[in-house]
């Protein structure tokens, strides 16, 4: 095919998957194997020097890995992609590129409870300073901007409230602080949203939730954009500047609009290791396939549960874009049209104990901590997750005595409806 | 004339020039090996392809194996592509050179962030093909597929066995190898 553009459920099956070179196996064959002969010495030089391509070891690239990652480029429409062993280390390997110590880099509050971790602890460790941000209050945002500042990061849809960030918005404040702005669209996905359309200059995932969708293997996942001019900021050394690893080469020059992909693999993977398995990029490869028709069947769901409890006399409020009523429907309609996700919170008039109750009653909605199942999921974030923070901070963090997330899955809707309502009865 | 449309060319545009020529003239080739016109010169030299580097402080020297010489003019043997590592300004007096060629190539290609139009018009309306800001590396390693084993997008979806060319890690993009035309 030429430069046609096939559409989205053909990209999520065949982007970067030929058959097989070696065998004709149709379907992406698992290459479990740590490392790869040479044809020659030169050849192997050349591999080396980035001036061939080709496989050496798995830590840098393997075949099954690479199929995902062709995959997850097509579908976010970005130049290029690497996967990593989760999403935590993809958001590793974004910031062991861009930031030096003494760096900042503005993220909004609302964010995956992980990240909020990650980035206050370990990356401050690292001199690598976060400026929290509420992504609402656009003016503060902009107040939030230093010279230091070297990254914007927001989640699209984010997770537990199922709250949209104004991409745009952000994208603009990025562009004029001449920093990159990341997204993270785990719980989008490109099926609902694709922030490289609205500015985005990269894309992370957790592949764990909604892009493999059967709750089965952990993945990460950073795509480049190909749109930050990294020569011209000057501000970005491991792309601008000659790398001594290499001989002196510079990555912007030597791989243009993909050379932040090249930069996250050949300095990131390479030095920081956290490598994805092959078998489960095999695992998420086979999730994706199917990504177009879970999403909008989670959607679907999730709104019909969504009204529901919505109407309920025990439930004190529902959080969910996708409602009519929400805070965030206008940005829903803007930015993911097709659906809202599958993950909100709602409050119980019970408080903590009916929020214990309701997780125990419950016998097909799976009590766990995770989202992007093809199962329901639940959970009471305060005796859970948040257990170890005192009710006030429960409460910022959007995980007061009251809340209970649920990630809504993909089984016939009657049936999950059927369960909350049992459980709901015994409160 | 050619209405080419150099914002976006066709896979089959650019497949049919590689597949269609045999030598390629890198005009400012570097010995430097991290040098991209370095990449693009061992690249099409592993694919089969007479390579030869054009860099006058570099002439009578070899470049990643291969004798350099100091003009287009200089070169014993017919060239195909002219493949022009210079900036978009200086394209234009490339291109004059090269259609002072005999017998004239069938490409002129500049490299990514090269374009200069009014050149490519005086090639065009001598019937050679025109390709720029494109790099042929990228190209070929995107048409062949190689490209997405660095995860890079090829922008290409297809049913078809990849040719594997000899060796384990190199493929090819159709057609007769070009050391057989
Ligand atoms: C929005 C979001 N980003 C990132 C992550 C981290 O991903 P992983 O668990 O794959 O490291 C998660 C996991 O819950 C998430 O929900």
């Amino acid at each position: 095919m030429s430069e046609n553009k096939p559409g989205f459920s053909t990209l999520s099956i065949h982007a970067g998957a030929q058959p097989d070179p070696a065998t004709g196996a149709r379907a992406t064959p698992i290459y479990q194997t740590t490392s790869f002969v040479f044809d020659d010495v030169d050849q192997a030089a050349s591999l080396f020097g980035l001036q061939a391509f080709g496989n050496i070891y798995t830590r840098i690239t393997n075949p099954t890995t690479a199929v995902l990652e062709e995959r997850v480029a097509a579908l976010e429409g970005g130049t290029a992609a690497l996967a990593t062993a989760s999403g935590h280390a993809a958001q590793l390997g974004v910031f062991h590129t861009l930031l030096q110590p003494g760096d900042e880099f503005i993220a909004s509050k609302k964010l995956y409870g992980g990240s909020i971790n990650q980035f206050n602890h370990s990356f401050k460790s690292f001199g690598w300073n976060v400026i929290w941000v509420d992504a609402d209050d656009i003016d503060s945002v902009k107040k939030a901007v230093t010279e230091k500042t070297k990254a914007v990061f927001i989640e699209s849809l984010a997770n537990p409230g199922g709250v949209v960030t104004d991409i745009e918005a952000m994208a603009g404040i990025a562009k004029d602080a001449g920093a990159p702005l990341i997204v993270d669209n785990t719980m989008a996905t490109p099926y609902l949203c694709r922030p490289i359309e609205h500015g985005a200059d990269i894309v992370v995932h957790s592949l764990t939730k909604f892009m493999g969708g059967h709750g089965n293997s952990m993945g990460g996942a950073i795509v480049d954009a190909g749109s930050f001019n990294w020569t011209e900021s000057k501000r970005y050394p491991m792309l601008s500047e000659p790398r001594p690893e290499y001989d002196g080469m510079v990555l912007h020059e030597t791989f243009g609009n993909f050379a932040f992909a090249i930069a996250c693999r050949v300095l990131g993977l390479r030095d920081l290791g956290a490598a994805i398995s092959p078998f489960n990029s095999f695992m998420l490869l086979t999730g994706i396939e199917t990504l177009p028709l879970r999403m909008q069947k989670h959607c679907d769901n999730a709104l019909e549960v969504a009204k529901y409890l919505s109407g309920h006399d025990k439930i004190a409020w529902v959080r969910y874009a996708g409602l009519e009523g929400d805070a965030c429907h206008a940005l829903q309609q803007k930015y993911m049209p097709k659906g809202a996700g599958a993950v909100f919170t709602f409050g119980l008039k019970g408080g903590y104990e009916a929020g214990v109750k309701l997780v125990s009653e419950v016998e097909l909605f799976s009590h766990l901590a995770n989202i992007g199942d093809t199962r329901s999921l639940i959970i009471h974030p305060a005796s859970t997750t948040h257990r170890q923070l005192s009710d006030q901070q429960k409460t910022a963090a959007g995980a007061g005595p009251d809340v209970v997330r649920v990630s809504v899955g993909i089984e016939d809707v009657a049936d999950i409806i059927g369960d909350l309502e049992q459980a709901l009865a015994k409160i | 004339m050619s209405s080419t449309n150099h914002d976006s060319y066709s896979d089959e545009y650019i497949r049919g020039i590689l597949n269609d020529v045999k030598t390629i003239a890198i005009v400012g080739a570097s010995a430097n090996t991290v040098r991209p016109s370095f990449f693009v010169t061992k690249y099409m030299l592993s694919k089969g392809y007479d390579v030869i580097p054009v860099n006058p402080g570099h002439a009578g020297r070899e470049i990643a194996g291969v004798l350099t010489y100091a003009s287009l003019a200089d070169i014993d043997r017919p060239v195909d592509i002219v493949d022009i590592f210079r900036n978009s300004q200086a394209a234009y007096g490339v291109v004059e050179e090269a259609l002072q060629l005999d017998p004239l190539p069938k490409a002129i290609w500049m490299q990514l962030e090269v374009r200069n139009d009014e050149a490519a018009r005086l090639a065009e309306a001598k019937g050679i093909k025109v390709v720029m800001n494109r790099c042929p590396k990228i190209e070929y390693a995107r048409l062949c597929g190689e490209i997405g084993w660095a995860g890079v997008s090829s922008r290409r979806i297809s049913a078809k066995k990849p040719k594997l060319q000899q060796g384990f890690q190199r493929f090819d993009i159709g057609g007769k190898p070009p050391g057989a035309r």
